[in-house]
């Protein structure tokens, strides 16, 4: 278990916005967490990477506990994310975005730069290069010097992923990665995140577009109003009564 | 006809103040600036600031030539001016640092600069220390004093942070000036040495201004360096987005405090040369006025792009030399040339392409 | 020794209560301190020098005492909220979209403006208030209050009181208090914003101009200077009541007020000005959202 998630629960003035939440992530698998809006699920990732601290509860990275742990020590541990409304640097330009990624795992300071030494000096290369790598992994490569404002949409939900991969973790947080894009972008998107889990990576999605959902889910967690209502497979979860009941009054999402 | 109501308005407004006389010949004014913008704008149809753009290699060594020659083809009053202009682009440098490139709203800037030429004072008049020996403890005080105003800058948003960091530049310019045994009040401390380099006494002007100008390469090389490293790109990505940093693994605490000590550092330094140069220092030369004034530097020329910020001290320390019979009105221009420069152009003069980073190694 | 500085303190705690209400009812409704707010105060201290120098010189002032310094009050206040709706819809309106700092920069400009204007037209000595109110002492308790002071807490206290019922119970005042709240909720129910961010201008400025002038009473001079330093106490005085929080400002004026005082009275007042400022950072650092403030989510 690379990740574990114990009675997790977030308290906001009288709402309970995560209740008693335990799960349990198994290493190299893509993990899914769906609902229905507000069902809490934004705020479980901000409470596994640290941006929230739970009122209850704990979590467990590779058997340590990370639970008050601030934003940058999680990511320096090896859980990287990106966020549900993109939060790319943007009057920096793409390849720079990216090489930010790789601050935590680089360590020249402040005397050797000063100096230029043959260290600095490589360091800073590799930091480029493997930037360079990242970019052409998602498919922006192209984009490299463009500012990342000027990047349309669908790109710049890859440059966060390429940036969030540069961090070099090994379990990735993607917060609606398929909000907003057209078929053909999604099937992209898809790829892409196969391709993310063949490498190594644990990743675990927030989603609302089911056909990726049950596209490429190993397995999924349904969570209704802050509470844990199911998981499963992707068959077994289709066929679950409390999510059915859960989307009724939605249409059909299956 | 809506801009003549305006006028009328403005003209109104001034009454009170300018009296009947005064406030018939501002409408005039008014008017004819009008008439000559509207005039000038249909000549030139679409009035704008050209994209300064430059072959970088050609400048440099042109203006290379032109400041190291510079005593020789100026009179002395200017070569003053131009000391105390490289004091300025040190200091400016040092204000970037913590405006320009890490985004943090420090109005009280004077205060490192005064802590700076202060500590060079004392240390050099009550404890008789040479220029040259004082200078790593004045620096190291203006950083503890960066650390130490570090502190508020962690946990208070934007106007906050500006407002403590105006709180702070004041104290510290009260207590300058209240606590006479130590600082001897207004009255300031002089006497204050020249340094010396290998026993020779750098009273004369040509021989500080390159001093200064020693200083001001330095300068510009080292924080050049930083810049164009991770820790940078650090402080450029919590200007942006502080939570997205954070969560790509920057310490943005750390990289705060790392901005003011830095910031400080160079703050201390100009403040130094200050001291030694008008060989005396008092509470009137580190106002809020100053701090103002130095932030408006880096703004004019750009916020964190280098050459913008050195172009953006010699304009404002140049053009009220410039500009002396208009003396007067100096300070009225600066308001509004604030408010319309935030209006108008608040990127500043020289497109700020912040820092490319590629292939800057 | 201790109430008669509890009498001082309340004067001039009433005066920045009366400018600190005008920052936090800014701040409230665009989150912008306004800086040039402190030199509003002082065009007030002016205006009411000027006028009541044009009521002499006419022979008015002779006439009626009374009614001279109404129409000085009267015109004053006038003037002054003149001025901040225009330096709102000049400097201030144009940025209501950029970023922090940018509208903040501004504030600035326009305080340095205005601070220079005064110095050029009314030349940059101090000028005197004329000494035409009669002072009257009030003796009790040991204690020594002048009918000025009296007058001024009076003022303060009724001013306050009037802003209460303003905000509570009328229509602009309600529609003001729900655009401080949620802009574009209130914009979508029919409030006009930019009418009510003026008629917030024009209160703030006006009560800036009472401060004014009841100072430059108080005091018998006035500079071009005066605006900064008070500004800057007025300002620690809505941040310590509750930037945003009209009680807060009130109560955080008269706070300061008592503060500067009594720290004058019994530890020492050359660092007079410093108490303010020692206690800005103080807030700051312990409670920044001030004694009635309400708690922010911190982003």
């Amino acid at each position: 278990m690379i990740l574990e998630i114990r009675a997790l629960t977030k308290v906001f003035g009288g709402l309970k916005a995560v209740e008693e939440v335990s799960f349990k992530v198994k290493q190299g698998i893509i993990l899914s967490i769906i609902g229905p809006n507000g069902a809490g699920k934004t705020t479980l990732f901000n409470c596994l990477t640290g941006l929230l601290s739970p009122t209850k509860g704990r979590v467990f990275f590779e058997d340590k506990d990370i639970t008050n742990k601030k934003p940058y020590e999680i990511t320096v541990s090896g859980i990287a994310r990106t966020f549900q409304n993109i939060r790319v640097f943007g009057s920096m330009t793409v390849l720079e975005n990216v090489m930010i990624g790789q601050h935590t795992r680089s360590k020249e300071g402040m005397f050797t730069a000063i100096l230029g030494t043959n260290r600095f000096r490589r360091e800073e290369t590799e930091i480029e290069s493997k930037a360079l790598e990242y970019l052409e992994f998602v498919g922006i490569e192209d984009y490299a010097d463009v500012l990342a404002e000027n990047l349309p949409y669908g790109d710049r939900k890859r440059l966060e992923i390429a940036r969030a991969l540069a961090t070099e973790p090994k379990v990735l947080l993607l917060d609606e990665p398929a909000a907003g894009m057209n078929p053909q972008e999604t099937k992209e998107l898809m790829e892409l995140i196969k391709r993310i889990r063949n490498w190594g990576k644990t990743i675990i999605i927030i989603e609302h577009d089911m056909k990726v959902v049950m596209g490429i889910s190993d397995w999924i967690i349904v969570l209704d109003h802050g509470v844990k209502i199911a998981e499963g497979t992707p068959g077994g979860i289709q066929n679950n009564p409390d999510v059915i009941e859960a989307y009724l009054g939605k249409e059909n999402i299956f | 006809m809506k801009t003549l109501l305006f006028i009328i308005w403005l003209s109104f407004l001034s009454l009170p103040f300018m009296g009947i006389k005064g406030a018939l010949y501002l409408f005039s004014g008014i008017c004819a600036v009008f008439g000559i913008f509207i005039f000038l704008k249909k000549s030139f149809k679409k009035v704008r600031i050209p994209e300064i753009s430059y072959n970088l290699k050609f400048l440099i060594i042109g203006l290379f030539l032109f400041i190291a020659l510079l005593p020789f083809a100026v009179k002395d009053y200017y070569l003053d001016v131009a000391i105390l202009a490289g004091i300025y682009i040190i200091l400016a440098l040092g204000v970037n640092v913590v405006i320009g490139f890490s985004g943090l709203l420090h109005l009280g800037f004077a205060a490192f600069y005064a802590i700076g030429a202060y500590s060079n004072a004392l240390l050099t008049t009550k404890l008789g220390l040479g220029f040259w020996s004082a200078l790593p403890l004045t620096l190291f005080f203006t950083a503890i004093s960066g650390l130490f105003l570090a502190f508020p800058a962690l946990r208070l948003r934007g106007d906050y942070l500006a407002i403590v960091t105006l709180g702070f530049g004041e104290i510290i310019r009260l207590i300058l000036n209240n606590w006479d045994s130590l600082t001897r009040g207004p009255n300031g401390i002089t006497n204050i040495p020249a340094p010396f380099i290998f026993s020779f006494e750098l009273t004369g002007l040509w021989s500080y201004y390159y001093l200064v100008l020693v200083f001001v390469f330095i300068a510009v090389f080292i924080v050049r360096r930083v810049y164009y490293s991770r820790i940078g790109r650090a402080w450029l990505s919590i200007r942006e987005d502080e939570v997205a940093a954070e969560a790509m693994g920057i310490n943005a605490t750390k990289y705060k405090f790392l901005a003011f000590v830095f910031g400080a550092f160079w703050a201390g330094l100009a403040g130094a040369l200050f001291a030694s140069k008008m060989r005396f220092v008092s509470p009137e030369s580190f106002t809020f006025m100053e701090s103002v004034f130095v932030v408006c530097m880096i703004i004019l020329g750009g916020l964190g792009s280098i050459p913008g910020v050195i172009l953006g001290s010699l304009i404002l320390v140049l053009l009220p030399e410039i500009l002396r019979e208009f003396q007067l009105y100096r300070m009225l221009a600066l308001g509004a040339g604030l408010v319309l420069m935030m209006i108008f152009r608040p990127q500043g003069l020289l497109r700020v392409e912040t820092t490319r980073f590629r292939g800057k190694v | 020794m201790f109430l008669q500085q509890i009498i001082n303190g309340l004067t001039v705690g009433g005066v920045y209560a009366l400018i600190a209400l005008g920052y936090t009812l800014v701040y409230g409704i665009l989150e912008l301190i306004n800086f040039a707010h402190g030199e509003i105060y002082m065009l007030g201290a002016y205006l009411g020098i000027i006028f009541i120098g044009i009521f002499t010189a006419a022979g008015f002032t002779q006439y009626s005492l009374f009614l001279s310094l109404l129409f000085t009050f009267i015109l004053s206040i006038l003037f002054c909220s003149a001025y901040g709706f225009t330096v709102e819809k000049l400097a201030y309106k144009p940025l209501r979209k950029a970023s922090r700092l940018n509208p903040l920069i501004s504030a600035i400009g326009v305080s340095i403006f205005l601070q220079n204007y005064v110095m050029l037209t009314q030349g940059a000595t101090d000028r005197v208030f004329p000494h035409i109110i009669p002072t009257i002492k009030i003796e009790f308790f040991n204690v020594t209050m002048t009918t000025l002071q009296l007058f001024i807490i009076i003022v303060s206290l009724l001013l306050m009181a009037m802003l209460h019922l303003f905000i509570m119970r009328t229509k602009t005042g309600k529609a003001m208090r729900a655009v401080a709240q949620d802009k574009v909720m209130a914009s979508l129910l029919g409030i006009n914003i930019d009418r009510i961010i003026s008629v917030t201008f024009v209160i703030g400025s006006g009560l800036a101009a009472v401060a004014g002038i009841m100072v430059a009473m108080y005091y018998g001079l006035v500079n071009y200077y005066i605006g900064y330093i008070v500004g800057i106490k007025a300002f620690t005085a809505a941040v310590l009541g509750g930037i945003g929080s009209v009680p807060g400002a009130m109560l955080g004026g008269l706070i300061l007020g008592l503060i500067e005082s009594l720290g004058a009275g019994y530890l020492s007042s050359e660092y007079k000005d410093a108490y303010a400022f020692i206690v800005l950072i103080l807030i700051l650092l312990i409670k920044p959202t001030g004694l009635l403030g309400k708690s922010e989510p911190h982003k």
